[in-house]
């Protein structure tokens, strides 16, 4: 039995040490906003924080995270965090959506690392997170916009 | 072509509006009465479990006793927003309050008709019907408001929810709580029936947030992948070496035993020959299926295809497109073989495109449980009358006791119009006897995919002794989508010689006026052997558009004209380029003004630095039938020494008349032009030995953000009637940028991806 931090809370995982993370998230504890892309770590779509760091859990172990803590979608409710997700909507951000938990997880670590990130910044730091819709511009200003940068 | 109900049905039912109380609501719907009912009893059936069998409704919406209202929506939410543009339509003439208004994607009951959502047709074939049951529906709360009010309908105005006279009013709840609703209305009276002129519209062209927006920022929309059910277990493809015609010689799982949660490996019997050599890993966890998978050992009798690469593919297209005697007849104008045969000057130029994945994020899926004798579909998808005849085949049961149930799509691009990840999901499910969730990894669900054909296209130009151009053959070579999947939507030859795919030549049929013209759709049978092709989304116009728009520029280039010059001298509207009511109004000319328009704004002609330059290119969006008039410029640096090709902005002027969404237009927009921008920079498949080769990410290589060029899009305000919009401004990309490398370099590209 593997111990965590999720969301704020502490659950237990009776998966196997090697389980990817994801699976244990969406299956086992049933949050399904953490998405299913790749399986390789090259799309983002998984994308949670680790002790705040923004990390694909499509390759990230669950006994890698024995006593640490993970943030999902679901439980990004900082400040900071609902300044972005209003963002993703006032610019109509998604348009299939399903890279968008990714997407707002990765942005959510770029702003808690440098919070008036540049063009240049923030295409350095999203060129991980496809997306198939390439809604490209729109993430790039919201970000803007949830960094205080730019007017909605 | 538009695929509407009566392409199928075999004959036109006359529409009928529809309103009645339903429990303690307003039920309205527009749609058809059954053969063999009268509209007394589908009026008196609406809202009852019964009503399917008597009302086939097109448009249907509902109204609580709180004034909430619910608007039914037939077609899948991938990303474009269509509730939201549907319901705006319906909301306008029914002088709803938008706040009020809710969404309801529903399931495959035989009672919505022919469900696609495909080809940017949303909006284009529901926008009349949506408008008159709107108005319909405006119609019946009017006058049963007026009712209330004591006074006559004409005195009363309809907005926000409420009917008013005066200073006095009652709201939709007022009316459904109290008012006289049951009402008919008949094809006639719907025709006659008041439209708001454009000036009066309160959301059609206006900007709202998307409805299924808020629930995508917070990771509470629901996918397929995000469906579960009691008692399921999980399923992994195990794919065969090709994709027809293999055939498994022994499966070996004892490496499998002893992975916990592993249940067993089963081989599929498909009767419908869609799965042709199948197996699938059922296990308790999907972890522990993808474990048992990749220790489960098949050995595959592999089919005959086994073998083929895409050199071999292009290889066949390019003879079978530099045969004259091959191919079906798409247009024949004038004489050109005449023109040919008498020409004192003739070009010839072939444009190939690879292998394209559609790579929907969200990974091919379904859950599928069979209960109280129907088996439920759990999977996002965009042609379930498709998948529908496919599955009953393939499960020997009555279609209409298959039911599947809609959810987001986490991304469609054509990829949903075939349901094929459905069956094997719903054979291992009636074989357990419990339910199944299949799940596709990455690299299977490359392998499995209805990829874009491999193309070639050969274009012969005749030149007269003045120089001038007289005439142009176009023969076009791929695997047909339309042929493997849709058989009964191929079109008939101009010359009645043959059928071809419509949507594997769209884009030929272009506005551009000819003396001579011959355009050939030529079938590669051996692409079509090896896979199945799919629509792949702006699909024919996709590449077809590539290679027209190119040698386009190739002609100018060769009479050294400008090329926006010499595209406006045969945008004239001459003829059967002279459009018509009410989709194509002012035809041609309409596609001269954009690409007028995109050329004030780039500033064409203008002085640039070495290396780089400008190129155009124009559309007329999916089909001629449908026109979305594009023009497009890109503006590209081009290292020669590196090889690099950098897009440093695209600009493009869109008329696709009424805009019913301007937001969500732009985002289709923008997001359509990176599209085109990746398939002409970025992504390229090949086949090897039968399958293509590259599954994921590490070598499929959509764009990111850092190549995002700057996008200047702007739609042309118009009244003229709307038409789709999805897919088009796709089309005109990959050959604005080719022709932009051009410009640049002098280097004319041929080939999609572009590699310098």
């Amino acid at each position: 039995m593997i111990e965590f931090e999720l969301n704020g809370e502490t659950v237990t995982s009776d998966s196997e040490p090697g389980t990817p993370l994801l699976w244990v998230i969406r299956d086992e504890l049933k949050l399904k906003g953490t998405k299913f892309g790749c399986g390789i770590a090259l799309c983002g779509a998984c994308t949670v924080h680790i002790d705040g760091t923004a990390t694909r859990s499509c390759v990230t172990t669950v006994d890698a995270v024995a006593g640490r803590a993970v943030t999902t979608i679901e439980g990004l409710d900082t400040d900071a965090g609902r300044t972005l997700q209003q963002a993703w909507v006032s610019e109509q951000v998604p348009q299939c959506g399903y890279c968008q938990s990714g997407q707002i997880m990765q942005a959510a670590s770029l702003l808690a690392d440098n919070p008036k990130p540049t063009d240049a910044d923030i295409a350095s730091a999203m060129n991980g997170n496809l997306c198939r819709c390439m809604a490209y511009t729109r993430i790039r200003k919201a970000i803007k916009v949830a960094a205080g940068g730019e007017e909605a | 072509m538009v695929i509407r109900a009566e392409n199928t049905a075999g004959v036109v039912n006359r529409r009928t509006f529809l309103a009645g109380s339903a429990g303690a609501g307003l039920v309205m719907g527009l749609g058809i009465v059954l053969p063999g009912c009268t509209r007394e009893q589908a009026v008196s059936e609406l809202g009852e479990a019964a009503a399917s069998r008597s009302f086939a409704p097109t448009v249907w919406f509902e109204i609580d006793a709180d004034g909430g209202i619910l608007v039914n929506i037939a077609k899948a939410e991938m990303g474009q927003h269509v509730g939201t543009a549907l319901a705006r339509v319906v909301a306008d003439e029914l002088g709803a309050d938008w706040n009020a208004i809710r969404i309801r994607h529903v399931d495959s009951d035989p009672k919505w008709g022919y469900m696609v959502t495909g080809g940017s047709w949303s909006v284009f074939t529901t926008f009349a019907m949506l408008s008159q049951a709107g108005a319909a529906g405006r119609t019946v709360l009017r006058d049963a408001g007026a009712a209330l009010l004591g006074v006559a309908p004409d005195e009363c105005r309809v907005e926000m929810s409420r009917v008013s006279a005066g200073d006095n009013a009652v709201t939709f709840a007022d009316i459904v709580q109290k008012g006289d609703v049951s009402r008919t209305f008949t094809e006639e009276e719907l025709g006659a029936m008041p439209l708001k002129p454009a000036a009066e519209r309160r959301y059609i062209g206006r900007d709202t947030i998307a409805k299924d927006i808020p629930q995508k920022a917070t990771g509470a929309a629901v996918y397929g992948l995000d469906v579960e059910l009691p008692g399921m277990v999980f399923a992994h493809p195990l794919i065969p070496p090709t994709r027809y015609g293999s055939s498994i010689q022994s499966v070996d799982d004892s490496a499998a035993r002893d992975i916990s949660g592993y249940l067993q490996t089963l081989q599929l019997t498909d009767p419908s020959d869609t799965l042709q050599g199948w197996a699938v890993v059922i296990a308790e966890t999907y972890p522990s299926a993808m474990r048992a998978a990749a220790a489960v050992e098949v050995d595959w009798q592999a089919g005959p295809t086994a073998n083929v690469s895409e050199a071999d593919i292009l290889a066949e297209g390019e003879k079978l497109a530099a045969d004259g005697g091959s191919g079906v007849l798409v247009v024949d104008d004038g004489d050109v073989a005449a023109a040919r045969d008498s020409a004192a000057k003739t070009h010839t130029a072939v444009y190939r495109t690879s292998t394209a994945l559609h790579f929907t994020l969200e990974p091919a899926n379904a859950v599928v449980e069979f209960r109280d004798g129907k088996c439920h579909i759990h999977s996002g998808n965009q042609w379930q009358s498709l998948i529908l005849p496919v599955l009953s085949k393939a499960l020997d049961m009555a279609e209409t006791d298959i039911v599947i149930h809609q959810y987001y799509l986490g991304g469609g691009f054509g990829r949903r119009l075939f349901g094929d990840p459905m069956i094997p999901a719903a054979l291992a499910a009636r074989e357990l006897g419990r339910p199944v969730k299949l799940v596709f990894q990455r690299a299977d669900d490359s392998r499995f995919d209805c990829c874009r054909s491999a193309s070639v296209q050969q274009f012969d130009a005749s030149f007269d002794s003045d120089d001038q151009l007289t005439g142009i053959e176009h023969a076009a070579a791929a695997g047909w989508p339309t042929l493997a999947m849709a058989p009964g939507f191929l079109a008939d030859g101009v010359d009645g010689n043959g059928k071809f795919d419509t949507f594997s030549i769209s884009g030929g049929d272009h506005w551009y006026t000819l003396p001579n013209h011959r355009v050939r759709a030529i079938n590669n049978e051996l692409a079509q052997k090896t896979f199945l092709p799919g629509w792949l989304r702006a699909v024919g116009p996709g590449w077809v558009g590539w290679g027209v728009e190119s040698f386009m520029d190739e002609l100018a280039a060769i009479r050294g004209e400008d090329p926006i010059e010499f595209r406006l001298a045969r945008l004239d509207g001459a003829g059967k380029n002279a459009g018509k009511a009410p989709e194509a109004v002012n035809g041609a000319l309409r596609l001269a003004a954009v690409l007028k328009d995109v050329r004030d704004r780039c500033g064409w002609g203008r002085e640039l630095p070495d290396g780089e330059g400008m190129g155009v290119a124009v559309c007329h969006g999916q089909e001629r039938t449908m026109p979305t008039w594009i023009a497009c410029v890109a503006h590209v640096a081009v290292d020669q020494e590196a090889r690099t090709v950098a897009v440093k902005k695209i600009w493009q002027s869109i008329d696709c008349g009424t805009v019913v969404h301007p937001d969500g237009a732009l985002a289709q927009a923008e997001g359509a032009a990176l599209w085109g921008m990746s398939l002409a920079l970025h992504e390229g498949a090949s086949f090897r030995d039968g399958q293509v080769a590259e599954r994921n990410l590490n070598r499929y290589t959509p764009l990111r953000m850092a190549d995002v060029p700057e996008l200047d899009i702007r739609f042309m305000d118009s009244t003229e009637f709307p038409t789709g919009l999805g897919e088009p401004p796709l089309i005109p990309v990959p050959p604005a940028i080719g022709n932009a490398v051009f410009a640049a370099s002098g280097i004319r590209v041929r080939d999609l991806p572009i590699r310098l």
